[in-house]
């Protein structure tokens, strides 16, 4: 038999568990993060094997989920100088690369920028031919000053053809600078997308580290097994695809809770809720994946378009400090944090926190509710404003009024009353407080179109098809079992205030790592 | 107090603003915006004319971006285009504009007159000929009492030029409809060439103040933690338009979508709360919003402006991101009397978006004749 592990670094804590073929949980660990990451991974992955009490050759593959490039981005930490690269003139030169970045990211980048002719329109059809002078030429100002470099083409994500052509003149310019294309990131919307793109640049550097980090501490646990980063949209990358797009791993930590929640419970379709130490992230499973949220989301202060999950984000934790002020009784955003059980009042410390409000209305057991001396009207009062602000977002990130099931995963969803309004029923899985290293251990990989499509006198299942076809061509790229390979989210956006039926049709499909299906094959 | 020039800080204000007074659609004001304050960042602040303060004769033109929103944040413009446009009619009719003129003080156009003014150095006139945001060029107060909107010139990145001559309004915004699409799906515009007596008869006036007051309103408020819907609603009062009324608070209950022939159309269904509780109100939309009706009941319509508010923030919800869940006040602002009379109605009343059996007046008057009698 073989097993997976798979690993979750945090804010606070990584998380670890070894999984057999038929996805059971052979083994899980929380250890607290030291600073030195290294160290902290390895000491996960030493204690997680003992307790499996498997050899470490057993495991064959091993997935990571975790934090630090973002960490990167928000901190202004390691980051690398780019040339921002944009094809559209004559079009586009109305707003200029990094126009409404925050300073200190901007110049920290010390990003170079030029935009030179080409790129496509809605329809496919040519704005300008690629000016490959141009691109040649911008190289070679550039060269010895930048680290790598950003390319944006509008409208690529309809054809990608001018972006790949400058790659290639790049590549001979500047030999093996790290090149970013903005149609392997973010969808249409080309300052978003070229912002992405451009971070996704900056943070090359990071994300090597973090694979060298990731491989050494594998290898020095003697494994060697193939590795793998959880992305944004709760699928897998291979660490060279990681390499080069390590921007699709920012916000891989509540996807990967979100993925987790779904194994454990077998549920496709369900609101999941994971309640932290500080916050709490509830988001939508649609087919078994988080649903994609449809608006820019704000990266390190920059708006960026590439496929993040549709989240509501609470600063709502079990530590969350309560209060009574003047305005009412408030709850967070500041928390204990990990210190909550030494500082939190049911484990005899001195802060009044949520879960010693969550405790006293017998939520738990938890500490010691014997020494707790709340007022009870004060403390139902506090756990009811909770309780609403979770119903609020549960309401929020549900799409039609039907009842639906919620999971509550992390080590905060104790809290949780037995019922909630909007929520057919609770369901809390076993293995709920490291549901998000589990996500990270699903070997799940996808594909996904993002495209204009001109409808006028054809079938629509025939261009549905069509567009099917691409994301399936993605994902078997990306080492997907093509058989594996399912629907897991379609969306068809019609141009407004254009006649004609030029359709935005975005499309997502996704299956199971190859590798492992013939792994599973041989046991 | 009336605005006099716009700088950076300005600006903001006004996309804020604008995208209220989109009513739901119009685009997203943010590319016009930036353009803008690039271009008055290099330029200088742009100057903004009242317009009783324009004299009879001077020559005016109208800006904008014509197309698809979606394209315009894709294909962002090089930022020359609508200059050309309107200096290709200024060549046209052999004479210097004398002013800029906005056409749709709603959503993305309401961005695009600031961006020609500061290159053209010219003042932009307080006013625009819709009021809010409408799908058509026709749809302008401009036209409905008299100025020809042609020759219009559309242009795009390329300076490809198409100078359109047209027997109608209508007629025109056939023809740019097809040319914006040879273009890419976006064009920028210069039209409805008019003089300042024009543009004092025809246009709805002081609607850029009107657009910064509802920005700094949701600002302000945001800032002192205030109701930004309240302040929203008591900006439009000492303005051309008539009662505000809430029409509604709750949380979206369904929205249903489908496409015909380029517009967006469809209906959302609000559950409501608060003083609304037990009650519930749809509203019909086609890009922007049309139509809303309470339990059942026409209480708003067409050309009056239905505004979709996060209560928190104050900030305009486009009928593109109307979701299930979302907590939504719903605000109706009477039109400006310019936009209801009869030949206004007959280009944007009801039945101009094709509902039959809606009076506008009956249902205006149902409803601003029950907001007296509660207050």
């Amino acid at each position: 038999m073989s097993y997976r592990l798979g690993i979750d670094v945090g804010g606070t804590m990584t998380d670890a568990v070894i999984l057999d073929t038929a996805d059971n949980v052979v083994s899980k660990v929380k250890v607290p993060n030291s600073s030195d990451i290294v160290s902290g991974i390895q000491t996960a992955i030493t204690h997680v094997l003992q307790t499996s009490g498997l050899p470490p050759q057993r495991i064959s593959l091993a997935m990571l989920g975790t934090t630090q490039v973002t960490n990167a981005i928000i901190e202004r930490r390691g980051l690398s100088r780019v040339l921002a690269m944009r094809i559209g003139a004559p079009a586009t030169t109305g707003v200029k690369p990094l126009a409404s970045w925050p300073d200190d990211l901007a110049t920290w980048g010390r990003a170079h920028s030029v935009i030179l002719r080409g790129g496509h329109e809605f329809d496919g059809r040519l704005i300008a031919p690629l000016d490959e002078l141009a691109v040649a030429e911008a190289c070679r100002k550039v060269r010895g000053t930048v680290d790598a470099v950003a390319v944006t083409g509008v409208f690529s994500p309809v054809s990608a053809q001018h972006e790949e052509r400058a790659a290639a003149i790049i590549q001979e310019e500047l030999g093996d600078v790290p090149t970013s294309l903005s149609h392997q990131i973010g969808s249409i919307g080309l300052l978003e997308r070229e912002n992405a793109t451009i971070l996704n640049a900056m943070v090359i550097q990071v994300a090597k580290r973090v694979v060298q980090t990731f491989s050494a501490a594998i290898r020095n646990s003697g494994i060697s097994a193939a590795l793998f980063l959880a992305q944004n949209d709760g699928t897998l990358m291979e660490l060279d695809y990681a390499q080069q797009y390590p921007i699709l791993t920012v916000a891989s930590g509540p996807t990967n809770s979100m993925r987790g929640a779904a194994y454990l419970t077998g549920l496709t379709d369900a609101v999941v809720i994971d309640i932290g130490g500080t916050s709490t992230d509830v988001g939508i499973l649609v087919r078994g994946f988080p649903r994609e949220s449809a608006v820019a989301v704000e990266v390190g202060d920059v708006r960026t378009n590439f496929r993040m999950p549709d989240l509501v984000s609470l600063g709502l934790g079990g530590g969350s400090i309560v209060r009574e002020t003047a305005r009412g009784i408030t709850i967070g955003p500041d928390s204990v944090g990990y210190k909550i059980i030494t500082e939190g009042q049911v484990f005899g410390g001195h802060t009044l926190t949520f879960t010693d409000v969550a405790v006293s209305q017998g939520r738990g057991p938890l500490g010691d509710p014997g020494v707790l001396t709340l007022d009870e009207a004060f403390a139902q009062q506090a756990y009811q404003i909770a309780v609403n602000r979770i119903v609020d977002a549960i309401a929020q990130i549900k799409t039609n009024a039907l009842p639906i099931p919620l999971i509550a995963v992390g080590g905060g969803s104790f809290t949780l009353p037995d019922a909630l309004p909007e929520a057919s029923h609770i369901v809390r899985p076993l293995h709920y407080e490291v549901a998000n290293a589990i996500g990270a251990a699903m070997a799940q990989v996808s594909g996904r179109v993002d495209k204009i499509y001109n409808m006028e006198g054809r079938k629509r299942d025939e261009v549905l098809a069509e567009a099917e076809a691409a994301a399936r061509a993605e994902a078997e790229a990306a080492g997907a079992a093509p058989d594996s390979l399912v629907l897991v989210d379609v969306e068809e956006l019609p141009l407004s205030y254009l006649p004609g039926n030029a359709t935005r049709i975005r499309l997502t499909v996704a299956g199971t790592l190859r590798a492992w299906e013939e792994l599973k094959a041989e046991s | 107090m009336k605005l006099t020039s716009i700088g950076i800080e300005e600006i903001r204000d006004i996309a804020r603003g604008a995208a209220i007074l989109g009513c739901g659609g119009g685009g997203d004001p943010e590319i016009g915006r930036l353009m803008a304050e690039a271009a008055i960042e290099e330029l200088g602040p742009v100057t903004i004319v009242d317009p009783q303060d324009i004299a009879d004769d001077s020559f005016i033109l109208a800006s904008a971006m014509m197309g698809a929103p979606t394209v315009v944040i894709e294909k962002i413009p090089r930022g020359t285009e609508p200059l050309a446009a309107f200096r290709r009619i200024e060549k046209e009719l052999g004479k210097s504009a004398d002013a800029v003129c906005s056409m749709e003080c709603g959503g993305l156009n309401s961005t695009i007159p600031i961006l020609v003014a500061a290159q053209t150095r010219l003042p932009l006139l307080d006013g625009d000929g819709m009021g809010r945001a409408f799908p058509e060029l026709q749809m302008e107060t401009f036209s409905v009492y008299g100025v020809p909107g042609t020759p219009a010139c559309v242009v795009d990145e390329d300076g490809n030029t198409v100078i359109c001559e047209a027997s109608s309004d209508v007629e025109m915004e056939w023809l740019l409809r097809g040319v914006t699409i040879r273009m890419g799906g976006a064009a920028y515009l210069a039209h409805y060439p008019m003089s300042g007596a024009d543009f004092k008869r025809t246009a709805v006036r002081n609607t850029l103040t009107l657009a910064f007051e509802l920005g700094r309103a949701v600002r302000v408020a945001r800032a002192g933690q205030n109701d930004p819907v309240k302040a929203v609603g008591q900006t439009f009062h000492g303005t051309v338009y008539g009662d505000v009324t809430e029409l509604f608070r709750g949380k979206v209950f369904d929205v249903q979508r489908e496409t015909r022939r380029g517009f967006a159309l469809g209906k959302a269904t609000v559950n409501g709360a608060d003083e609304f509780d037990g009650s519930i109100l749809t509203i019909s939309f086609q890009n922007e919003n049309l139509v809303a009706w309470r339990d059942g009941k026409a209480v708003a319509t067409v050309p009056d402006l239905i505004i979709f508010l996060d209560p928190e923030t104050g900030e305009a919800i486009p009928t593109e991101r109307l979701r299930y869940g979302q907590r939504a006040a719903i605000l109706c602002v009477a039109a400006p009397p310019i936009m209801t009379s009869l030949e206004s109605l007959a280009v944007w009343g009801p039945l101009a978006f094709g509902y039959t059996g809606l009076d506008y007046w009956s249902i205006r008057i149902a409803r601003t004749s029950l907001v007296s009698k509660l207050s």
